[in-house]
């Protein structure tokens, strides 16, 4: 037999027998109530449990043996394995059954399973951080092996050319180097470009929202500079690939200089517009739950709006201020679709923006998209970029948080 | 000791052009982000625009008993440059299922190729000086023109430019989405109804705070590393299908819908819970009956921002390997499918000039979408408002 | 209204914006004139046809029940009412003979000259030294670092505060007490070298110690500044005050001399109030 069709009818038998539960639980709930005996729960409810306790076991039971079946390959048929779940099912429905008695809390126990469930969804998240951490650290592990760390870490070449034969069983790949700097280099670079466009003209337009803006430019500016943060990183990549880069190339070559068409500079100088709303949207909270009292305490002075702004305000919301930059900036450092779709391919260490440079995140889609068996050295190194790049971002959100808190206890806000 | 008002505000002018001034700094960084946002809608729609319309050239096909084998036969030899090869394609295997056509003849709008597509909207294009004077002189008798591009709305990808359409890539970004909202949406109430209403005050409680947070900053890239590592290679979910992508995105937009799950519990007051305990309800009845319909409509209008925040995202779908080249609409999870980013990073590698239309055509109709689902989002936000 | 009516307990109805009663110990050299005051927040009218003569050198405190305006009128002074959008001022506030809300009068310079103690102490997220020496620097009163240095250490010998802090002038304003902030806000007002120190109940966030400390210190300072002050605490007004201000409803009852005021006050409201029967 199929196992779709075998599926289809365990579902349907489960199904029939959680009915047959329901009404079960149900008609002798009532014909006990009827009998004038006082009950701890409703009717409803003991059918609810009765179901519960058919269905759940059985659900669990079979869907155990399916990941074992599934991971170790064991092998129990499974048609046994669905056989013996409904037997579950069933001895699940006689022991409810058997248990729906005046004196059974069968809200509370029903109410025990919702509060388990709940709660094992909350651990999903943590799985999910789990499962990331596991997954890029057993390849990333694998890829060590195979390449010295140090030289990972240090080597200024980065050339997976070769690795491939190696893995085709041609070649020892010895001419395969993976030293990430120049990735690093160029994602710093890219990196360092987007802060430099956002940061003062995020900051500066939170001031002008929070500090001088009327009330209604307010309200209407601050959903449209988040429209920029809603548009989707492919579309930027290709603002960035078809209409800055040539942009970037035509004002380099009246200067002057020679630029390339995967310069740094269009992917950053997008990457930067992308993430101007991140930093003014977050820097506009902050510099709004500064206490009015400072702003009156400099203004009682005989100081200026702008000296107040500058010298006050501004001071007084810095943490929040450096929270916002370290989370644009890990955005920014994990970015793929721009630096994809506008940044080069070739690892090259330079200072000059103008050049075209490749950064991690570039390298690990192009790992993870040719042809490549998944056991060569260089899709492995994807995991080994991955695994810095988690570590790289994680410290940077942990510092954000860090400093956000400290901000926050110092002027009791909670709305941050 | 004192300073009379005329000394002070001598002194005090240099500090107030120094005030005004930071403030048409502020403001003009302010106008220069909404300046980047008009440029670049200006670029996209200038771009794409064009791509919702295709050239059409009217002309006379002969059905002739040689077309049947090689349908280039069925036309003007002077033609065969401009038309559009899946026009000549076709012929064969019309005259194969209606053999009664043959040695017939009628007028007829064909699909013009990209080149002169591209041509008439004044782009780059590869025609020769003679196939340029041979269209401009069908333009003149108004037997070329543009039309409304059903193809676009109406077929799958194609490497042929005037053939792509869009349709595969949005009926993949469906089968994706329904993927993630379904794994997504309940966990991610759940989550929030746990942490918001039962969790204890514990440390296990703390580190699944500090971690759904953490997860919304991480790069999305990795959630891709997940995905290939974990449900490809371990769980062997098919590469490329809306399957593998749904679940990959629903781990990405989970914080995003337990975050603002957990902002709407928390406004509804205190006082609603206290009411439905004092009328003895349990923990869950008052959850259930009481709070979550109030929470309802922030719920949705979170889950809607995710939804859309899912719907753009390209570099974990790429890692999954979602960039598959999909010529026919297919309704399934588990076969290879694309979706609009990843249609629109394929369309953007093409080397040809006409894709960089369609690659436009194709962000303008995925931005339509994203901002409407965000508009309705902020209308719904709007109207079951409520304050306190 | 009849000007020379007796009133309550032998006193005279005085001249428009007089005390009813001369304190003859205090400086009689007129500060602010405050003529026909009126002032709205939106439709609510907050002031109403306030006229004071307020004099220079002494501590004038301002009491009544809580929303009677003596906040907001304190806060007239030195315009810091213009950070609030909705409110709208009539009537003559001058000094020096100009009015403070003419077109003409830069507010910045008004407060460079009226300078301010609010309510809860709000030192700047700056060291103790820069919390002080940073206002005279940009109002060019001091350039250089020993400058600064003296400018800081007289302000904080004035406020009373220096010897507490002399050895750690470089640490966060926010370190320091709540009554150690307060008198940092006074350092910071006095360093500034103003006519008039407008206080908005400051004491009211302390405790008693710090009451105190700071009371005297206000009794010190009224040799150099004029001093304004909001308190809820009609004790702290008998006892550093040379003329007190009733207000009740936005009016000012009654101005007098303190003394006379917590003796044998000129009305009846007054003397309700004064004796705990509102308020």
């Amino acid at each position: 037999m199929q196992t779709n069709q075998l599926l289809l009818i365990f579902c349907s038998a489960l199904l029939l027998l959680g009915l047959l539960a329901f009404f079960a639980g149900r008609s002798k709930a009532t014909r006990l109530r009827s009998a004038g005996t006082a009950m701890f729960a409703q009717p409803d409810q003991y059918a609810w449990f009765t179901v519960l306790s058919t269905a759940g076991p059985a659900v669990v039971v079979s869907a155990l043996g399916a990941f074992v079946l599934l991971l170790m390959g064991a092998d129990i048929p499974t048609l046994y394995l669905l056989a013996a779940s409904l037997v579950i099912a069933a001895i699940g429905l006689l022991v409810s059954l058997n248990q729906v008695k005046p004196d059974f809390h069968a809200r509370q126990a029903i109410e025990r399973v919702i509060r388990m469930t709940l709660a094992g969804a909350a651990l999903i998240s943590i799985l999910t951080t789990f499962g990331i951490l596991i997954s890029i650290i057993s390849e990333a592990l694998r890829f060590f092996q195979m390449h010295s760390f140090w030289e990972f870490i240090t080597g200024t070449t980065w050339n997976p050319g070769a690795s491939f034969l190696a893995s085709a069983g041609r070649g020892d790949g010895s001419g395969a180097e993976f030293g990430s700097v120049p990735l690093f280099a160029g994602t710093f670079m890219i990196t360092a470009i987007a802060m430099l466009v956002a940061v003062p003209i995020g900051l500066l337009s939170a001031i002008y929202m929070s500090e001088f803006a009327p009330r209604k430019v307010r309200t209407v500016a601050k959903p449209v500079l988040e429209v920029l943060a809603g548009i989707p990183t492919v579309v930027y990549g290709f603002f960035a690939a078809i209409t800055v880069a040539p942009i970037i190339v035509n004002i380099a070559g009246f200067l002057g200089l020679d630029a390339s068409y995967n310069n740094a500079l269009a992917p950053g100088i997008v990457m930067g517009i992308m993430i101007i709303p991140f930093i003014s949207s977050l820097s506009d909270d902050v510099i709004n739950s500064v206490p009015d009292s400072m702003r009156q305490g400099s203004l009682a002075l005989g100081m200026t709006k702008g000296e107040t702004i500058r010298d006050v305000v501004v001071p007084a919301a810095m943490p929040g201020i450096i929270s916002a930059s370290l989370l644009g900036m890990s955005r920014a450092m994990g970015e793929t679709m721009i630096v994809v779709m506008a940044a080069g391919m070739r690892p090259n260490l330079t200072a000059n923006p103008l050049e075209d440079m490749t950064t991690v995140t570039v390298r690990i889609v192009a790992a993870l998209t040719g042809d490549q068996e998944f056991e060569s050295a260089e899709t492995l190194s994807a995991f080994a970029l991955g695994l810095v790049l988690f570590v790289i971002t994680l410290a940077l959100n942990l510092v954000s948080v860090l400093m956000i808190r400290r901000f926050r206890e110092k002027y009791r806000v909670n709305n941050l | 000791m004192s300073h009379s008002f005329d000394e002070i505000s001598q002194q005090l002018k240099r500090r107030h052009r120094k005030s005004t001034r930071l403030k048409w700094i502020t403001m003009g960084s302010l106008g220069l982000a909404g300046l980047f946002l008009v440029l670049f809608f200006a670029d996209m729609l200038s771009k794409g625009l064009p791509a919702f319309q295709q050239a059409y050239i009217q002309t006379e096909i002969s059905y002739t008993q040689e077309a049947e084998t090689d349908g280039r036969r069925a036309f003007d030899e002077e033609l065969l440059p401009l038309i559009s090869r899946t026009a000549v394609r076709t012929i064969p295997l019309e005259l194969r299922n209606n053999p009664d056509m043959i040695g017939t003849s009628k007028a007829e709008w064909v699909l013009a190729n990209s080149d002169v597509d591209q041509y008439l909207k004044g782009h780059r294009h590869r025609l020769s000086d003679e196939e340029q004077e041979a269209l401009d002189a069908r333009v003149e008798s108004g037997q070329v023109d543009l039309r409304f591009n059903t193809t676009f709305f109406g077929s799958g990808d194609s490497k042929i430019a005037e053939n792509a359409g869009i349709l595969s890539a949005v009926v993949g970004t469906i089968m994706t989405m329904i993927v993630t909202l379904a794994i997504s949406f309940p966990i991610g109430v759940m989550t929030a109804i746990y942490l918001e209403e039962f969790a204890p005050d514990n440390r296990l409680t703390q580190i699944i705070e500090i971690n759904i947070n953490n997860l919304a900053a991480i790069p999305s890239i990795l959630f891709g590393l997940l995905g290939l590592a974990i449900f490809i290679n371990f769980f062997g979910v098919p590469r490329s299908s809306p399957l593998v992508g749904g679940m990959t995105l629903a781990l990405m937009t989970l914080p995003v819908i337990i975050i603002s799950t957990r902002t709407a519990l928390r406004s509804v007051p205190e006082s609603i819970r206290h009411a439905g305990f004092g009328v003895g309800c349990s923990r869950w009845q008052v959850v259930r009956d009481h709070v979550l319909p109030l929470a309802m409509p922030g719920i949705m209008t979170g889950s809607i921002i995710g939804l859309a925040q899912a719907m753009g995202e390209t570099a974990p779908l790429i890692i999954v390997g979602m960039v598959a080249f999909i010529p026919d609409v297919g309704v399934s999870f588990t076969n290879a499918a694309t979706v609009m980013p990843a249609q629109i990073f394929t369309w953007a590698g093409e080397p040809e000039q006409a894709f960089v239309e369609k690659t436009a055509g194709g962000i303008l109709v995925l931005l339509t979408i994203l901002i409407s689902l965000n508009a309705f989002a902020v209308v719904m936000r709007k109207k079951f408002e409520r304050r306190w | 209204m009849n000007s020379h009516a007796t009133v309550m307990n032998g006193q005279q109805t005085p001249a428009v914006g007089q005390p009813y009663t001369r304190n003859e110990a205090a400086c009689h050299d007129l500060s602010f004139r405050v003529r026909d005051l009126n002032l709205w927040y939106g439709k609510n009218q907050a002031l109403k046809n306030l006229n004071i003569d307020l004099f220079q050198k002494n501590v004038t405190a301002l009491i009544g029940p809580s929303g009677c305006g003596k906040s907001t009128f304190l806060r007239c002074l030195n315009r810091m009412n213009d950070l609030i959008p909705s409110v709208r001022t009539e009537g003559l506030v001058e000094m020096d003979g100009l009015d403070v809300n003419a077109p003409k009068m830069d507010e910045v310079a008004l407060r460079r000259r009226v300078g301010m103690v609010f309510q809860k102490p709000n030192p700047f997220p700056k060291s103790i030294f820069e919390n002080i020496a940073y206002a005279p620097r940009m109002h060019d009163l001091v350039s250089r670092k020993a400058e600064q240095e003296e400018l800081v250490e007289k302000a904080l010998r004035d406020a009373g505060l220096w010897n507490e802090v002399k050895d750690k002038l470089h640490e966060p304003g926010t370190s320091l007490s709540g009554g150690q902030q307060q008198r940092l806000c006074i350092a910071r007002a006095i360093a500034v070298q103003p006519d008039v120190i407008l206080m908005d109940e400051p004491t009211s966030a302390l405790d008693p110690i710090s009451t105190a400390t700071i009371e005297d210190l206000m009794d010190k300072l009224k040799e150099k500044f004029t001093i304004i002050t909001v308190t809820h605490n009609m004790q702290q007004a008998a006892r550093v005050a040379d003329y007190t201000a009733f207000f009740h409803l936005g009016e000012i009852i009654e101005y007098n001399d303190t003394k006379v005021m917590f003796s044998t006050p000129a009305q009846k409201k007054t003397e309700d109030y004064i004796s705990g029967r509102y308020g």
